[in-house]
């Protein structure tokens, strides 16, 4: 298995490695409330639907799951016409995530299992080892290389495999499953 | 502790032992006591003197710990497996663990700046005498105020640096200790040791800094400080090359002084890289700047060096490695980088270069800085001889070379930027140089591609030949650094600083450890010079503003004044000028606010925080060194932004503006404790994407003594760089505006509607005279 960049090992708590869509979608379907972070780099990471920020976009139409961009990302999102997703530093997120009286974005109160897709490889090896060690959040990384820190990852996979895991996925949350 | 130095002078003494004529004993020093100001109440603090200070400032910037590793190893009881809650066989916990992981690095940057500081000290003082007036700029007379505030000295004299230098080393071991097994074990302790290396880093700086203006001839404060020459192709790979690589200037002026003596100059190229080549440009222009740290490794691979100097500091520690592979020898002059080098400090200078010319030693370590040039010049131009023609690195056809990749991915894997390194392999089998060549701008030049490849292929040699075109026309004009900020300067520009005309000071600083290469640092640069803030720049930084043209082909120092003044780029000169930028803010407090200094650093650092909306951006910050200067800016409650790559630092100090009680203040004027909304909103914060740091950056300059002029002036930057970077309107405006005044006058109608939309009320947040002491409260109500 290809973990990533070289030196970032995991440490004694690693990510379990998703063995197939379904249990991805299953992992995210079954949160009552789930949350898809998407960083800076979702325009150069090219999708079935597009770019990932398209795919967010396709997620967003599940009513359930709250879609916040990194960085400077909610930009591209409003240029592609959707207003409806929010906007934090990937930082100051993984501070709310880790603190157990945060309200979440719409103050109904936080999130039990968060996505992530599109970052720069160790910003999010960093803010996931942050939830590892601070939170009980499930946190699952979409990355196409292996997050160790994370609780779940995809693995590291041939982008046209890693493109059909994700659309699978997509297409399973839009069947409720 | 004023009187602990005691000097004695006789004319003639008799005693059994003989008569001595002219006799002079000095033990320690006597306190200046020609300074009217009386001792503040903090000199020379000790590691908890301003403890409840840093309490306050991490009760508002919580740290957000993100571990790099979930492991002890520094004790046998270990390895330890501190996850989650668990704790080390020590007792120690993660939290903990992390900050005291911080804390070393300050505590590494912090000695690193004292022990330069110290060997500046010691030799200058040799040769120029501890009596030499401490003259630290033009129309200046606070010529130190990191001294000054923290050690409650004022310094006249190059000798009198010394105490504070004694002082901080002082402190150094007991921070060191503190990160003993078993000894500090809260996390908000560690933190507030840390801020203590920080405030003694910008003690060394200064003193480091001082010292070289005060005797090399430096500029002093000039805001036309004469422009150099910047860019590999500033070299003319023809003349034998001398290339210093470092931080300690030292050993670099006894180059560019043989050159001089001999009447060589014209014969020998001397180009510098990281900050050696600042302050070597710094004494001589004619000296030339090859480029930031990234560029080390490349430069060395070219082959264009006929000899290489290291001094200390970022210097490439497989520099002997590098050296052998294009037959050049090393000449280092540092005691803590000798390199298995012999020492021949002591032998002739003849008997060392003929080792070095023949090949007999690989390298020499030449501890005594005035007996480099020599040797330095004269092993440089025979081996430039020797190498004839052929000196240029040629690796023949790349084609070939790239023929032998194995397509396995190891060097993006191993790239800290995950560099397409791989396709341009394939690109170059097919002839194709293009791919290879436009990985050059975002290389950061650490090699870790070339150790990780299987095939063994010479990566990033490759890259370099591939850009040799771009490489060679590679030449800028650089403002060379100027030092301090002249007390008049400070004059002009305290009023509209404090009360938020100047919407901001930006200290562009720090390494080159960029995610997308150094253009990006001259992005931010002429955004906010543009914007008429006061950007400030030193070291890595300060090169990477230069190497960036517009279409008429002109650079920002050649578009912008040098002044410290709205629109002015200041380039301070190298890490060790860092000082002289925090030493602004604190001159903005002394001498446009007439706050106490001497030993007063609370009230000061109170001051800065509240009034002075100076922000710090490392945008490639990668060392200790960057780690103690950013912990030193947090003291003074100067935020700090960084980039991605600083994220691995591995905790932000972030502040959590939905928590009103966070943002209480006392009004000074009545006592009373008021809100004042999240300004500054963070304290150390690493973003994603430049156009994220830049929204953060001028959010950063708000502070709660604007004034409502200056807060609309601020507020239109913050909104309009938010406009253009995401696209809409921040949704936080309702917790920065605090009367309808601060509304910026062209958005009213828009701003009115959304704080309208926010259940925003008038006066809310307050406008006081804003302070986080309580002693500063001057009438109770
Ligand atoms: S210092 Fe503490 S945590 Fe680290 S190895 Fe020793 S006992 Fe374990
Ligand atoms: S030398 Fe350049 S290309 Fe190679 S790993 Fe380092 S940054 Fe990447
Ligand atoms: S590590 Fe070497 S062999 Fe492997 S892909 Fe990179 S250049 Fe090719």
């Amino acid at each position: 298995m290809n973990t990533g960049q070289t030196a970032e090992i995991a440490g004694p708590k690693k990510a379990n490695v998703v063995p197939n869509p379904d249990v991805a979608a299953k992992l995210i379907s079954r949160a009552k409330r789930p949350l898809l972070v998407i960083g800076s780099e979702s325009t150069a990471v090219k999708t079935k639907d597009g770019d990932l920020v398209d795919t967010a976009i396709r997620v967003m139409r599940n009513e359930k799951i709250t879609v916040v961009a990194t960085g400077h990302l909610v930009g591209e999102f409003r240029r592609r016409g959707v207003t409806k997703a929010y906007s934090m530093g990937i930082f100051v997120l993984g501070k709310h995530l880790s603190d157990p009286d945060w309200r979440g974005f719409d103050g109904l109160g936080s999130y039990d299992a968060v996505v992530f897709a599109g970052f720069p490889y160790y910003m999010e090896w960093l803010v996931e080892s942050g939830l590892k060690n601070f939170s009980s959040l499930r946190t699952i990384s979409l990355e196409r290389s292996y997050q160790p820190n994370a609780e779940w990852s995809l693995g590291w996979m041939p982008e046209p495999d890693w493109k059909d895991t994700v659309d699978k996925i997509v297409s399973r949350l839009e069947e409720g499953k | 502790m004023a009187n602990r130095n005691v000097k004695l002078k006789f004319d003639e003494l008799s005693s059994t032992l003989g008569t001595f004529k002219g006799l002079e004993i000095q033990i320690g020093r006597i306190m200046d006591e020609e300074w009217e100001e009386p001792m503040g109440p903090t000199p020379m603090p000790s590691v908890s003197t301003l403890r409840s200070w840093d309490r306050k400032l991490l009760n508002r910037y919580k740290p957000f710990y993100m571990p790099f590793c979930d492991l002890c190893c520094l004790c046998t009881y270990g390895k330890c497996d501190l996850t989650g809650d668990k704790k080390g066989a020590c007792g120690i916990s993660m939290p903990a663990q992390q900050s005291r992981i911080v804390l070393l690095a300050c505590c590494i940057g912090a000695a690193t700046h004292a022990a330069h500081g110290r060997h500046m000290l010691n030799h200058l003082i040799q040769e120029f005498g501890k009596d030499t007036p401490l003259v630290a700029a033009l129309n200046t007379n606070v010529e130190a105020p990191h001294v000054r505030l923290v050690c409650g000295i004022k310094p006249q004299t190059i000798g009198d640096l010394e105490e504070a230098l004694d002082y901080v080393e002082t402190q150094i071991v007991q921070l060191v200790a503190a990160a003993h097994t078993g000894q500090e074990g809260d996390n908000i302790d560690f933190e507030s040791k840390a801020f203590h290396a920080g405030m003694l880093d910008h003690v060394a700086l200064e003193v480091a800094d001082l010292m070289q203006i005060a005797t090399l001839g430096l500029p002093k404060g000039d805001p036309e400080a004469p422009l150099a020459e910047l860019g590999y192709g500033t070299i003319n790979p023809d003349k034998p090359v001398i290339m210093c690589i470092g931080h300690n200037v030292l050993p670099s002026v006894d180059i560019i002084d043989y050159l001089m003596d001999h009447d060589l100059f014209d014969q020998v190229e001397v180009g510098g890289l990281c900050c050696t080549a600042h302050d070597m440009s710094r004494y001589n222009k004619r000296s030339k700047i090859v480029g930031p740290i990234s560029w080390q490794l490349k430069f060395i691979k070219s082959g264009i060096p006929d000899l290489i100097v290291v001094d200390e500091q970022c210097i490439r520690t497989d520099v002997m490695d590098q050296a052998k592979l294009i037959g050049v020898p090393v000449l280092a002059t540092s005691e803590k980088s000798c390199l298995g080098l012999p020492d021949r400090t002591h032998d002739p200078a003849e008997a060392v270069v003929n080792d070095l010319i023949s090949g007999r030693s690989p390298g020499a370590l030449v501890t005594e800085p005035r007996k480099v040039g020599e040797i330095a010049v004269k092993t440089a131009m025979a081996v430039r001889k020797r190498r004839g023609e052929k000196k240029l690195v040629d690796l023949g056809d790349l084609k070939e070379i790239a023929s032998k990749c194995r397509t396995c991915m190891e060097c993006i894997r191993a790239c800290p930027n995950t560099l397409p390194i791989m396709d341009a392999m394939t690109a170059a089998k097919e002839g194709d140089y293009g791919p290879l060549a436009e990985l050059n701008d975002l290389c950061v030049g650490c090699g870790r591609c070339e150790s990780a490849c299987p095939a063994d292929l010479p990566i990033l040699t490759m890259i370099t030949q591939a850009s040799k075109d771009q490489l060679v026309n590679e030449k800028y004009p650089i403002r060379v650094g100027r030092g301090a900020i002249q007390d008049v300067e400070i004059r002009e520009v305290g009023s509209p600083i404090v009360f938020g005309e100047i919407p901001g000071v930006v200290a562009l600083v720090g390494c080159a450890n960029y995610p997308a290469g150094g253009g990006d640092v001259a992005a931010i640069a002429e955004e906010f010079l543009k914007r008429r803030f006061i950007v400030v720049t030193s070291g890595c930084s300060a090169m990477n503003i230069a190497m960036t043209r517009d279409e008429e082909g002109q650079n920002l120092y050649e578009k912008y004044p040098g002044n410290f003044d709205a629109g002015g780029l200041v380039n301070v000169g190298s890490c060790v000028s860092n000082g002289h930028i925090t030493g602004a803010a604190i001159k903005i407090a002394n001498i446009f606010a007439k706050r106490p200094l001497r030993a007063n650093y609370e009230e000061i650092a109170d001051y800065i925080y509240n009034r002075v909306g100076a922000v710090g951006v490392a945008w490639g910050a990668m060392s200790q060194k960057a780690a103690s200067i950013a912990a030193g800016c947090w003291r003074l409650g100067i935020p700090v932004v960084v980039g991605p790559h600083g994220s691995k630092y591995r905790r932000m100090l972030l502040g959590d503006q939905g928590k009103e009680e966070d943002w209480k203040v006392f009004n000074a004027r009545d006592g009373q404790e008021v809100y004042v909304g999240p300004a500054p909103e963070h304290l150390f914060y690493a973003a994603e994407t430049l156009e994220e740091a830049m929204v953060m950056i001028a959010k950063l300059a708000m502070r709660p003594n604007d004034t409502s002029k200056g807060r609309a002036v601020k507020l239109s930057h913050y909104i309009d760089l938010h406009k253009k970077h995401y696209g809409a309107m921040p949704d936080d405006l309702h917790l920065f505006v605090r009367r309808g005044q601060d509304v910026p006058f062209t958005m009213k109608d828009e701003i009115m509607k959304i704080l309208e939309a926010k259940g925003w009320v008038e006066d809310r947040i307050a406008s006081p005279d804003p302070t986080l002491l309580d002693r500063m409260v001057r009438r109770r109500e």
